[in-house]
């Protein structure tokens, strides 16, 4: 199961699987300079809830031949050092037989679901806990509060807070719902609850830290990388993620 | 034809499997469905549009010439003729005025050769409605004509799909759920078909099951026996069949639907989850696959749900038609008819013309064709495939 550390503020990097030669490379460097855990995506054809960026990544992992089952295998040849948590789509939890153990064999303790919403998930909720893997649910500005709070009691791991209605990718700015969202899920919540979802920046991080036990960062990290950085350059933005977190009390 | 159940299953298919931000949208559309639909004065104000403005009842045309020479009865119900050119329009005038009453100012649409996203264009435009179509990169090039439509009749297309997709309606419908995503508050999502998150595959259903009832009655006029023995329509997502089928499925009436050979969700497709339903997809593993057919409209990987469970069950057949037989059905019904169908609808056709006289549809058979819609959107492309 996902345990995260309560006494500073969380930074989870996105990452997604296969999507160049150097990704466990990529992977590692993340750990080193100071995430505390990874979203590692397992490419799916059809991201529905991600941006161009994201997309972009999944395209690319597909077409360089890289699949859910061979990252899975690829991750569990390494250490990577701190707790990973798979992001992928229902045809992919659902589709391959015994998900969550395989999930477990690649030393992976988390999963997220995107198109898995709390009333669809129940089963799956119940075979990842069988198999020792948490399932973090989403919780999203439009849903009524009572909703939110059976997100969270559901949630395992930590819960995730969308910052706003909007697919995954970079933002300039937050827009009120984001932080409002997160307080709305912490009265109800006894696991961390992280944002995610446009925090593009070290400031706008930190910003919704004031509130949130900490931060998903993707789309701009993916960027980096697409646009050919590596695993230093990425690593150096991680850092700057930590830096700004680590000064937020 | 059956009511799905509280999570929007019909048996095995069908729920709601979307990002937990659409999720309040979806049970929003539901609410407002139900209401309405028990409502009489919306289900007038529908009718009314309906027959003043698409121009229904679409009539029911015996086709005399082709029906001698394949020693059948045939009877087509002409979607053809409805305003816009296809079945479309019906499902799509429901939507706009759900969304008015909703409050909705705006609607959005994905549409792969172009169909749907001209009826969704225009109802926009009669009800003072903002429309955005999504449409693939692809198909936005193939389908130029109809993105001029689209843009004449005040709407905004917008291109879907990545560097490295393929850029059709595939792409066109996960563009359309992630705008939706940002626009809950304004915008109704307009889905094309009996697919997508419950209410949809429901919803469609029942606004195109006005093909149906109207062909029942009519059929009842004009047949000794009151019902065809077969009923035949063609498949993409399954709109134009399911509303055909919900005017006959408790009768004794054989149901038909016809898949394009490249998109057979029925007969080559395995289960999966896509598009906020579970069904059956073409899938290379756990990634969707392309559908591949010269009708744009039957490129779709997956079928709707309620079709995936009456073929479960067995009241329904799915057979498939090959490009090669579509192109021979179209000549057919416009040389000996005058009638230039729709490519999609000319799979039906020639699942008719491949089975009559056989022991699947044996002479003296009366067949019920739902002609989904025109050729004319259909007339270069076929050209093109001709001179090859
Ligand atoms: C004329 C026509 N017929 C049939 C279809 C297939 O759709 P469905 O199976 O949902 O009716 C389309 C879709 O674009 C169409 O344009």
């Amino acid at each position: 199961m996902l345990t995260l550390p309560r006494d500073h503020k969380l930074l989870i990097p996105y990452l997604m699987g296969g999507q160049s030669a150097d990704w466990l490379d990529v992977a590692k460097a993340m750990a080193e300079a100071g995430a505390d855990a990874l979203e590692i995506g397992l490419p799916f054809s059809d991201p529905m809830v991600d941006g161009p960026v994201v997309q972009r990544a999944a395209a690319t992992a597909l077409s360089r031949g890289a699949t859910p089952e061979t990252v899975l295998k690829e991750l569990s040849t390494v250490d990577i050092g701190v707790p990973l948590i798979a992001m992928t789509y229902a045809n992919v939890a659902l589709g391959i037989p015994d998900f969550p153990a395989r999930l477990v064999e690649a030393g992976i303790s988390g999963v997220i679901v995107s198109d898995l919403p709390l009333e669809e998930s129940a089963e799956f909720r119940a075979a990842a806990d069988r198999a020792g893997v948490s399932m973090v649910l989403l919780g999203a500005p439009d849903c009524a509060d009572d909703r939110l709070a059976r997100i969270c009691a559901a949630s395992k791991g930590f819960v995730y807070s969308m910052t706003a209605m909007r697919t995954t990718g970079e933002q300039a700015q937050l827009t009120t719902a984001a932080k409002d969202t997160v307080t709305r899920l912490r009265r109800h919540a006894t696991i961390p609850v992280i944002a995610g979802f446009g925090i593009s920046t070290p400031e706008l991080a930190t910003e919704i830290c004031t509130e949130a036990d900490g931060v998903v960062v993707g789309s701009a990290l993916v960027r980096e990388l697409l646009d050919g950085g590596d695993a230093a350059t990425v690593a150096e933005r991680v850092r700057g993620f930590r830096t700004a977190l680590d000064r937020v009390a | 034809m059956g009511q799905p159940d509280a999570t929007g299953r019909f048996g095995d298919f069908g729920g709601r499997f979307l990002p937990e931000a659409l999720v309040p949208a979806c049970r929003e559309v539901e609410e407002a469905f139900l209401d309405a639909w028990h409502d009489p004065a919306f289900v007038a104000e529908y009718h009314r549009l309906l027959a003043t403005y698409v121009g229904r009842p679409t009539p029911l045309t015996e086709c005399v010439r082709l029906g001698e020479r394949l020693g059948i009865r045939l009877l087509l119900k002409r979607e053809d003729l409805a305003h816009t050119g296809s079945h479309k329009i019906n499902n799509v005038l429901g939507q706009a005025l759900l969304a008015k009453r909703m409050g909705r100012t705006k609607l959005i649409a994905e549409t792969g050769a172009g169909q749907h996203g001209v009826a969704t264009a225009t109802a926009a435009a009669l009800l003072g409605l903002d429309c955005t179509v999504h449409m693939g990169h692809t198909d936005m090039r193939r389908q130029e004509l109809n993105v001029f439509r689209m843009e004449l009749l005040g709407a905004e297309v917008v291109p879907a799909g990545v560097p490295g997709t393929a850029g059709t309606l595939k792409e066109a419908t996960n563009a359309a759920l992630r705008a939706w995503v940002s626009e809950t508050r304004t915008a109704h999502y307009c889905l094309g078909s009996v697919l997508g998150p419950h209410p949809y595959p429901y919803l469609v259903r029942e606004l195109q099951r006005v093909i149906g009832d109207e062909a029942r009655a009519q059929a009842a006029e004009l047949l000794p026996t009151g019902i065809p023995d077969v009923v035949v329509a063609c498949v993409g997502g399954g709109s134009n069949a399911a509303g055909t089928f919900a005017g006959f499925v408790d009768t004794p009436a054989e149901l038909i639907g016809v898949e394009a050979a490249g998109g057979a969700a029925v007969s080559t497709g395995t289960p999966g989850i896509l598009h906020g339903f579970r069904s059956h997809f073409l899938q290379e593993g756990v990634q969707i696959a392309e559908a591949h057919s010269i009708s744009a409209g039957l490129d779709y990987p997956g079928i709707g749900p309620e079709h995936m469970h009456l073929a479960a069950t067995g009241r329904v057949r799915y057979p498939t038609v090959t490009d090669d037989e579509a192109l021979s059905a179209v000549r057919a019904l416009a040389v000996t008819e005058g009638i230039l169908p729709a490519l999609e609808s000319a799979h039906a056709l020639a699942w008719i013309l491949r089975a009559a006289g056989t022991p699947e549809l044996p002479t003296g058979t009366t067949v019920l064709l739902t002609l989904s819609g025109r050729g004319d959107k259909d007339v270069h492309q076929i050209r093109e495939t001709l001179a090859c």
